[in-house]
């Protein structure tokens, strides 16, 4: 039978670099074929190639068997091929209906758009994803699963028979997943072609019908799922075993020694209180679904939101923390959710970056910068974090996210900190760095450093954290130590005490 | 084999790397460009290349230089300062005015430089402590700052300064033209600020990312709000030097002087969505101008015409540097 999609031996170069190749994946109508590999295994290219974004240096793409030219998304989107990106290419300010027929509105006999007809169109559309949607509301006040499904609406009615699903499960609930996972296998069922990233093995088993695992720009392993284990193919992935992503569990908590406590906290004058105690050399999780006021109590006890009401101890002394800057003097850092829009200034080196809030170091009595220090002390605080760049000059866009993290991080090194706040510290990371950034952690502990980690993955809470704060719906609803820490309970309470 | 083979041509490969750094700069396009333009108008015109045309040249360039080194600023974050050339004129018009009030020439320089220093400061308020948009915050108070002159001045230029006045404008100084001298000035404090110190990095990191420098812990707004003064600051140093060189207070003086500065920062290779820029490059961009200002006057070109050709120029300037930069 043929497939649908049969890319040939694809390669493809950068300058300084080759990207793929001889890379070769079939995609059949009707199954949802995994696409696994670190970050920088060429995955994004090989997907930017197929939506015409990029061209191939070598190699053939083939539709129904055809040989086609894609020498722009256009091209690709004519024969068929939809891509649902990480960021979504949405307009926040129209709605479903204006969102999916943009650029393609339906006219009446007069000229005139033809608003009922395009309703229709896409109530029909939304039908065949078994979802309902608001059709008249503005999608930035919609959620990001509903906001995901309408682009995947707007691919089918451009008559895409294959969709290319980046990371789509990155920025959703588990609930939010399992719908999207119920819609995938309804368009399986009629016969859609889909490619599937992510670097969620448990997702991949729930839906995907064929792996293929790229390495370092080459493929290294296609089976079917069933015909393998997730270790099998982390394994393949990182071209080593992994046995243990986790540093060995040790506590490094001084449980008599409060470092902060945040006696109570009010975001907004009606809000709920918190009260918390954070201790030396302890790490902190909060745990709950996205949107449950994680990050929300972070950037209002670092000021970077004006809190309603905020009364906080550091080391027992009442501090006032107004802004970012009075946090730092304090010894509190904050690593932001999303490092490419609020913790890198992207245009800047790694040293650049790096330096940026400790600038004053490198200045003798005029306040001028010594540039020599600041990279002898950029170039240390890299190899501190492993950072894998050519050198502090190196252009932070550059590197991979993982690497991105890590400079991050250093940052905060360069600073006598006393407690880090972790957002999300590995969202989007493979796996070979989560675990250096992992190891990162306990090694700042172990220094007395105290870390809350803010994270939605499960494995992580339960591997990292020493306790964990669960949110629910803007209030902790409980706090699990011990024998009370597990996935079961981090859930039972992170919805809300209704399931289980 | 790679130890012996790379050693020969180890200090070519610098050289290269060294150019190749050099491209990457933002000042590279613009140089280029200054360099075309100026041996361009050399060949065309005879007069172009003696020394008084060009000391004419540089001393005219000035003004919008000075000005442009406190655009670059607003630029660089991100922001943009369109009160310029009306602050100019304000500030002009108050020196003049108090000097011949009686009020001695020191005081009423520092007074009218201050006054431009605070006008800028006034538009960093609404720009960093309410957040308001720099161009509508700046296109109220271009208004403001104008209506401000003609009130003060009643419409019409102040004339009778003090003959010690002209110094600025049309003296020198060590053999060198003041207003010349005042540019090198500025642009010596504006390159030590952006590339030696932490406030210039602040500068461009807020350019690159606003939300991310906040959260690391940087004062943002305190930082915009200095660079709207500075803004004020060089523009009322451009004032002064006017004031000086026409030996009057003109209300009206400084008319489309924001267009011809961010013409200039632009020219110089920075880019308009901020973090991206060099200091000299502004510098190179306003000589650019200067150079076809003059050129194209030495040449009879009627004044409607040049218009038009120094806005394809700059049209033609800004496409080939958006393509050439990564």
């Amino acid at each position: 039978m043929t497939p649908l999609l049969s890319l040939q031996h694809i390669s493809k170069s950068f300058p300084g670099v080759k990207a793929l190749t001889d890379v070769s994946l079939d995609v059949h109508a009707g199954e949802v074929h995994a696409l696994l590999g670190e970050n920088g295994a060429g995955k994004s290219t090989l997907m930017k190639i197929l939506c015409g974004i990029y061209q191939q240096d070598e190699g053939d793409i083939l539709i129904d068997g055809e040989v086609r030219h894609f020498h722009g998304y256009q091209d690709a989107l004519e024969a068929g091929v939809g891509i649902i990106f990480q960021e979504f290419s949405l307009i926040p300010d129209l709605d479903a209906v204006d969102n999916i027929f943009l650029g393609r509105e339906k006219r009446n006999r007069f000229g005139l758009r033809d608003r009922s007809a395009m309703a229709r169109e896409a109530q029909h559309l939304l039908e065949r994803l078994k979802v309902s949607i608001p059709l008249n509301c503005p999608i930035a006040e919609l959620s990001v699963a509903d906001q995901q499904f309408i682009e995947i609406a707007k691919a089918l009615s451009l008559d895409a028979r294959l969709l290319v699903l980046d990371e789509p499960t990155a920025t959703l609930t588990p609930s939010e997943a399992d719908h999207l996972f119920a819609i995938m296998r309804e368009l399986r069922e009629q016969a859609v072609g889909m490619v599937f990233i992510s670097h969620h093995m448990e997702e991949i088993f729930t839906i995907c019908d064929r792996v293929t695992v790229m390495r370092d720009g080459e493929k290294v392993h296609d089976c079917e799922t069933a015909a393998t284990t997730p270790d099998d193919l982390i394994e393949k992935m990182v071209g080593r075993r992994v046995d243990n992503i986790f540093p060995d569990y040790r506590c490094d908590a001084v449980w008599d020694d409060v470092v902060l406590d945040i006696e109570s906290l009010r975001l907004e004058a009606e809000s709920p209180e918190h009260s918390l105690k954070l201790h030396r050399g302890e790490i902190l999780g909060f745990a709950g679904l996205v949107g449950s006021g994680r990050t929300e109590l972070a950037m209002g006890l670092i000021g970077a939101t004006r809190p309603a009401h905020a009364s906080v101890k550091m080391e027992g002394r009442p501090v006032r923390l107004r802004h970012p800057a009075s946090a730092l003097k304090q010894g509190i850092g904050l690593l932001p959710e999303s490092r490419k829009t609020q913790g890198l200034i992207l245009p800047f080196s790694c040293r650049d970056n790096i330096s940026l809030n400790n600038l004053s170091q490198f200045q003798g009595t005029l306040p001028l910068i010594s540039r020599r220090q600041e990279s002898l002390a950029a170039e240390k605080l890299m190899a501190s974090v492993r950072v894998k760049a050519p050198g502090p000059e190196t252009a932070v866009g550059d590197l991979s996210g993982g690497n991105q993290q890590k400079v991050v991080i250093a940052r905060w090194l360069g600073h006598q900190c006393k407690v880090l706040i972790f957002d999300e510290p590995t969202r989007g990371i493979d796996v070979g760095a989560k675990s250096e950034i992992y190891a990162l952690m306990k090694e700042l502990t172990a220094k007395g450093v105290s870390i809350i980690m803010i994270s939605s993955e499960l494995p992580e809470v339960l591997g990292l954290c020493d306790r964990a704060a669960v949110f629910y719906h803007g209030q902790i609803a409980a706090e699990l130590q011990g024998d009370d820490l597990s996935s079961q309970s981090i859930m039972h309470h992170a919805t809300g005490g209704l399931s289980l | 084999m790679s130890q012996l083979a790379s050693k020969p041509g180890t200090s070519r490969s610098s050289f290269k790397t060294r150019l190749d750094g050099w491209r990457r700069t933002p000042v590279f396009y613009p140089l280029i460009g200054f360099i075309v333009v100026f041996i361009a108008m050399a060949l065309i015109n005879e007069n172009f290349l003696t020394a008084s045309n060009q000391i004419n040249l540089a001393r005219q360039a000035s003004i919008i230089a000075i000005i442009a080194a406190g655009m670059s600023l607003a630029i660089l974050t991100g922001g943009i300062d369109l009160s310029v050339g009306p602050v100019m004129a304000l500030s002009g018009t108050l020196m003049a005015g108090l000097m011949v009030a009686g009020v001695p020439m020191p005081v009423a320089i520092l007074l009218g430089v201050l006054v431009g220093a605070a006008f800028g400061a006034f538009n960093g308020v609404f720009v960093a402590f309410a957040g308001m948009p720099p161009i509508i915050v700046t296109l109220a108070t271009m208004g403001i700052a104008r209506g401000l002159g003609l009130i003060y001045t009643g419409g019409y230029p102040i004339s009778g300064l003090p003959a010690d006045f002209a110094f600025f404008g049309r003296g020198t100084l060590a053999g060198i033209e003041m207003p010349i001298l005042i540019m090198i000035a500025v642009y010596a404090i504006g390159y030590v600020l952006l590339g030696h110190t932490a406030t210039g990095r602040y500068l461009y990191a807020i350019g690159g990312n606003e939300e991310a420098t906040r959260l690391s812990g940087i004062r943002v707004s305190r930082y915009k709000l200095l660079v709207y003064a500075l803004s004020g600051t060089t523009a009322a140093i451009a004032g002064l030097i006017l004031t000086s060189r026409l030996m009057s207070g003109q209300p009206n003086a400084g008319i489309g002087f924001e267009l011809d500065a961010i013409a200039a920062v632009v020219l110089g290779g920075a880019a308009i969505t901020g973090g991206r820029g060099m200091i000299l490059g502004t510098l190179v961009g306003a000589m650019l101008l200067g150079v076809l200002n003059n050129g194209l006057n030495l040449m009879g070109v009627s004044p409607y015409l040049q218009n038009v050709i120094k806005g394809l120029i700059i049209l033609l300037a800004i496409y080939i540097s958006r393509k050439r930069t990564p």
